[in-house]
């Protein structure tokens, strides 16, 4: 393992929900940034899961704890408790079933670490309004038909959903696309409106 | 193929270091082998803490001989390019430890040990049926032999993986790390079946005397030699043959039913008469038995979870795109297995168009995610 290396900027806002020393899962690690990170900054056991064997491989060979898997399906494999945090990031928009994912992370973990894109955005919107195609931006930037983001939702139906499942948002934020903080953590319907990612740190109820 | 072999059977009284346990172990099957001896090589060197030792287990027809040449065989270490000085195995690191199996037949006590109970004789098919469990307890005897309290590492593939499972569920207090590679925990109907038909080749071999071959100078060789060959398809994928042999033809001219047309076939019997040379039948008989055996789920209940409780090692588990022997699927249900007792698992699966044989061939790519596996956990083992 290289020594410690400066984190992507939206990884470090997750990184600071989570309490040292924790066990960790990170859905969707890639090649394991996080991972390494928690591990060295905050003794955290931390673990991953990734779906591209390539990123798995890199991971592994770098000395990280990475299984090859699908959130869909590895999730239900672990058991009840397993974790203090799981994290999803920028991965709840692909998934198969989101809604049995987040199930799945609440009863293997204490809390649920979620980040998205908001598809609330006023950028998206307002290319939805004007030219009334499917919006391209940044971060959307996949032809509606070979997107893998097959699931958008908004800040707010993601609000929506966390309270028809009964689930306790202990904080949340919304970040521009680099991962910085916006300043719409207070106002829900102006960082769904000006935010490009949702930050959402969840408990059971 | 039809040349008479050279008649020195396999595995007789070559001095290969060993170790021999007089206090004897008790098999699984209710029977005590009175003095087992263990025939071993090592490489690198142990550590004053005797903390960075690994135990290589070979596969179903491998040997001690890891990393040089086998004497006996003068055939090239069988995982030179995994174990050695820098290799992923680094011996400059580590000590590797690796012992022929129960039952084998390069050194350690097998069918061509001497009978327990009848004196002069030698055990044949007499020899009691082994199970991997027992292997694994034969090889914590050399272990502990070498003072070692917890091995760093337990690696291996294909049986040598089902020997990994059950070091980390037999002797978790003893495994840091493990590496089951292109491994199953259990024997499926279809590795029986290709087992079945090896042994019963070598049943049929006029040769095989009942297993008492030896005594009366002969080997069945013909039949020991059809066993290799249906195995050897099944290490192999479908597109390593194709890529190699195709439809390539051998001897164009001459046709007739007796001789071999395609590049194929004359492969597979090369493949079978050099694996006459050094390997011995009853052995074969003794250890495709034990493999067919295994079923880790069944010995605990019936739920694999329920094996793993308890087990305190770090996991890797790698399998290989194009293994039909052992699938990817084998390596996941034991990943989410782990995963379901809470242990730390890694788990991936190489892309190789080699078939299960990749475990011991050139895969870059597999030996660097060994590599970086055995490097995070030497650094959590306080190694590094």
């Amino acid at each position: 393992m290289s020594g410690e290396r400066k984190i992507r900027v939206d990884l470090a806002l997750i990184a600071g929900m989570v309490q040292p020393g924790s066990r960790v899962l990170d859905v969707g690690c890639a090649e394991g940034q996080l991972i390494e990170h928690l591990t060295q900054a905050k003794t955290c056991d931390a673990r991953g899961i990734e779906i591209d064997m390539e990123e798995v491989q890199r991971a592994i060979a770098h000395g990280l704890p990475v299984m090859q898997g699908d959130a869909d399906t590895e999730l239900v494999t672990y058991p009840d408790h397993a974790f203090d945090y799981v994290i999803l990031s920028r991965t709840l928009q692909a998934v198969e079933k989101p809604r049995e994912v987040l199930r799945q992370m609440l009863r293997i973990s204490t809390h649920a670490i979620v980040s998205f894109p908001n598809f609330g955005h006023w950028s998206l919107r307002l290319q939805l309004l004007t030219r009334g195609r499917m919006p391209m931006t940044a971060g959307w930037n996949r032809m509606w038909y070979e997107t893998p983001n097959i699931h958008p939702c908004t800040i707010k139906d993601f609000f929506a959903l966390c309270e028809m499942d009964g689930y306790v948002v202990e904080d949340w934020l919304a970040a521009d696309e680099q991962g910085l903080r916006a300043p719409w953590r207070r106002f829900p319907r102006l960082a769904n409106l000006f935010g490009e990612q949702g930050l959402f740190l969840l408990r059971k109820a | 193929m039809r040349g008479r072999m050279d008649q020195t059977p396999a595995g007789t009284d070559f001095p290969h270091q060993s170790v021999t346990f007089p206090e004897g172990v008790a098999l699984d099957c209710g029977r005590v082998l009175p003095s087992v001896t263990v025939a071993y090589r090592t490489y690198g060197s142990l550590n004053a803490g005797k903390s960075n030792a690994i135990l290589i287990c070979h596969a179903l027809t491998g040997d001690q001989y890891v990393a040089e040449q086998n004497p006996e065989t003068g055939r090239p270490g069988w995982w030179n390019s995994v174990v050695g000085p820098g290799a992923a195995i680094d011996t400059e690191k580590y000590f590797v430890i690796c012992a022929n199996v129960l039952g084998g037949c390069m050194g350690s006590t097998g069918p061509r040990s001497p009978h327990a109970e009848k004196p002069g004789a030698l055990w044949g098919t007499d020899f009691p049926v082994i199970t991997i469990d027992d292997m694994v307890r034969v090889q914590k005897r050399l272990v502990e032999h070498f003072g070692i309290g917890k091995l760093f590492a337990v690696v291996g593939g294909s049986m040598g993986g089902m020997q990994v499972l059950s070091w980390a569920v037999q002797f978790p207090e003893m495994v840091f790390a493990a590496v089951p590679i292109a491994a199953a925990y259990y024997h499926s109907a279809q590795n029986i079946a290709f087992h079945e038909i090896g042994r019963q080749a070598i049943f049929a071999d006029p040769c095989f005397r009942n297993g008492n071959y030896w005594a009366e100078g002969v080997r069945p060789e013909r039949g020991l030699a059809v066993a290799r060959m249906t195995a050897h398809i099944t290490y192999v994928s479908e597109e390593a043959l194709t890529q190699k042999f195709g439809r390539k033809l051998q001897n164009a001219e001459g046709l007739s039913t007796l001789g071999e047309q395609f590049a194929v076939e004359s492969y597979l019997q090369y493949q079978g008469s050099s694996f006459v040379q050094r390997f011995d039948a009853n052995s074969y008989l003794t250890i495709t038995k034990a493999t067919d055996l295994f079923d880790m789920a069944a010995e605990h209940g019936g739920a694999l979870a329920d094996a793993f409780r308890g087990v305190k090692a770090r996991f890797l588990l790698v399998s290989f795109s194009s293994d039909w022997l052992f699938p990817t699927a084998q390596s996941r249900a034991i990943a989410r297995a782990l995963n379901h007792a809470a242990v730390n698992v890694s788990f991936v699966e190489v892309q190789s168009g080699k078939g299960h044989d990749a475990f011991l061939l050139d895969e870059p790519d597999f030996h660097a995610t060994l590599r970086g596996f055995l490097a995070g956990c030497a650094e959590h083992a306080g190694l590094a």
